[in-house]
């Protein structure tokens, strides 16, 4: 009885289910096997350069099928659910291969539908992938895609990749561990020097400027002194865990094997094409 | 008495919040730009209808009946105003979909027809007017499913309670939303084809 209800709950899924959209684990993602260990890692390669070069994220998946729905309608979801792009410039772009269907989709956010419009997606669909994809050249096809994508793109004035702000922030994820630590043994010497209160401004002020020789922020020195004049100030043993876990590490965004979406948003901009 | 005041504030404060009227404003303002982008792209598909009938005619001025039939529903769209406000009139929400649907028929017969000419097909402009001609469609697709999406979210907002009190006293009322439109397509029975395998 029970396992009837069940089959019947597993039936009706089935039915109703559509294609899971995969974690995007990588730029990418082969379900079925079409590209060897090499071929990926060469497009991947190729994608994360360009990332770091220009800033859009480009992604690309093979999928066996995209039944019940249109390849439209499946890269749609994918491209909502895993927002390649900057967020607010949008820039991002999934190219699809549902191989068994023989449809290609180039699924272009917002941001990238002046240079990268319609027309452009459909011309490298026809032009440059489909007629590989004929010839059964899968990496071919997709790698000269891609390439075709990336050069489309580069020509499309784009706010510069954000090298300078996550570096910033690094900096600051870095230098402030150093900081602090500095902060507690020289706030302990000063205070042991020049009693509590003058050791902790000393301390403070010490700390602030080499925070702001170090980053260059002025924001972020002056948060640098302040917690160097506190520690100081209230500090004498007994605090060393407590700042320890405090302090989040790098975003981890796209730095090591894990690849994540900007936030970039998708309107169904893009062009389709059959081989 | 101060604390009187302050008391009457923060339980109109709450009531307000507490009884959705910020919900139902958010709603509202999802709704209106959500039906904005749906204007915008059928604008764009609009705007790319007498580049794709002047290219047709080039090499097919013989099929003037479609040709007519597009221009036509064409002109047709353009003349209703297609305003922001359009959400909130039942009757010319229908009719500007009507509109809308008409020119998207007389379209795709303009495609299919397009098919009888091997030249027209392989002209370059042709090819990317198409191109942006099924890419536009695609984008109304998205638009009018997330104007859906939006719509439903709102009415359920309307309607249930407590948020349906609030809504009657400051005049907000259900919006109406998309039909499908293949509704005799679907009706159809499902064509049953050999050719490639279901897995």
């Amino acid at each position: 009885m029970i396992r009837g209800f069940f089959l019947a709950l597993l039936f009706s899924a089935a039915a109703w289910a559509q294609l899971p959209v995969p974690p995007l684990t990588a730029r990418v993602i082969d379900q079925t096997a079409t590209l060897t260990s090499e071929q990926r890692a060469e497009l991947e390669r190729k994608l994360r350069e360009f990332e770091l070069r220009k800033g859009s994220q480009i992604a690309v998946l093979i999928v066996p099928s995209t039944a019940p729905e249109t390849v439209e309608q499946y890269a749609l979801r994918v491209a909502e659910e895993w927002k390649l792009g900057r967020k607010g410039i949008d820039d991002g772009a999934l190219l699809l291969v549902a191989k068994n269907d023989r449809t290609v989709r180039i699924e272009v956010g917002y941001g990238l539908e002046g240079a990268l419009n319609d027309a452009a997606a459909s011309r490298i669909i026809r032009e440059i992938i489909v007629p590989r994809f004929r010839e059964g050249d899968f990496f071919g096809g997709i790698s000269a895609g891609v390439d075709a994508m990336m050069r489309v793109i580069q020509g499309e004035p784009l706010p510069e990749p954000k090298t300078a702000a996550p570096g910033a922030a690094e900096g600051i994820g870095q230098v402030l561990p150093v900081l602090l630590i500095l902060a507690l043994v020289a706030g302990g010497v000063l205070r042991a020097l020049l009693g509590r209160f003058l050791g902790a401004i000393v301390a403070g002020a010490l700390v602030g400027a080499l925070a702001w020789l170090l980053v260059g922020v002025l924001a972020v020195a002056l948060i640098a002194a302040v917690i160097a004049f506190i520690f100081t100030l209230f500090g004498g043993g007994g605090y060393g865990g407590r700042y320890g876990g405090g302090f989040p590490g790098r975003g981890g965004g796209f730095g090591g094997g894990g690849f994540r979406g900007g936030g970039g948003s998708f309107g169904g901009g893009g062009a389709s094409g059959r081989w | 008495m101060r604390g009187f005041g302050l008391a009457i504030a923060a339980l109109c404060t709450l009531l307000l919040s507490g009884c959705g009227y910020n919900e139902l404003q958010r709603r509202d303002e999802q709704v209106k730009a959500a039906w904005a982008e749906v204007l915008n792209q059928y604008q764009r598909r609009a705007d790319l209808v007498p580049n794709l009938v002047s290219t047709v005619k080039g090499y097919a001025a013989q099929e003037q009946q479609v040709l007519r039939q597009v221009t036509e529903a064409r002109a047709r769209v353009g003349s209703i105003q297609a305003t922001p406000e359009l959400v909130d009139n039942p009757e010319a929400f229908a009719k500007f979909q009507a509109a809308q649907a008409e020119l998207t028929g007389a379209l795709s017969r303009l495609l299919v027809v397009a098919e009888n000419y091997p030249q027209l097909k392989s002209d370059a402009l042709f090819r990317d007017l198409q191109a942006q001609l099924e890419g536009t469609e695609n984008r109304i697709a998205v638009a009018r499913n997330r104007y859906i999406k939006a719509v439903e979210e709102y009415n359920v907002t309307v309607r249930s309670f407590p948020t349906n009190l609030t809504a009657m006293l400051f005049g907000f009322k259900p919006k109406p939303t998309f039909t499908v439109e293949n509704e005799k397509e679907l009706a159809k029975p499902p064509r049953v084809d050999f050719e490639r395998k279901a897995k």
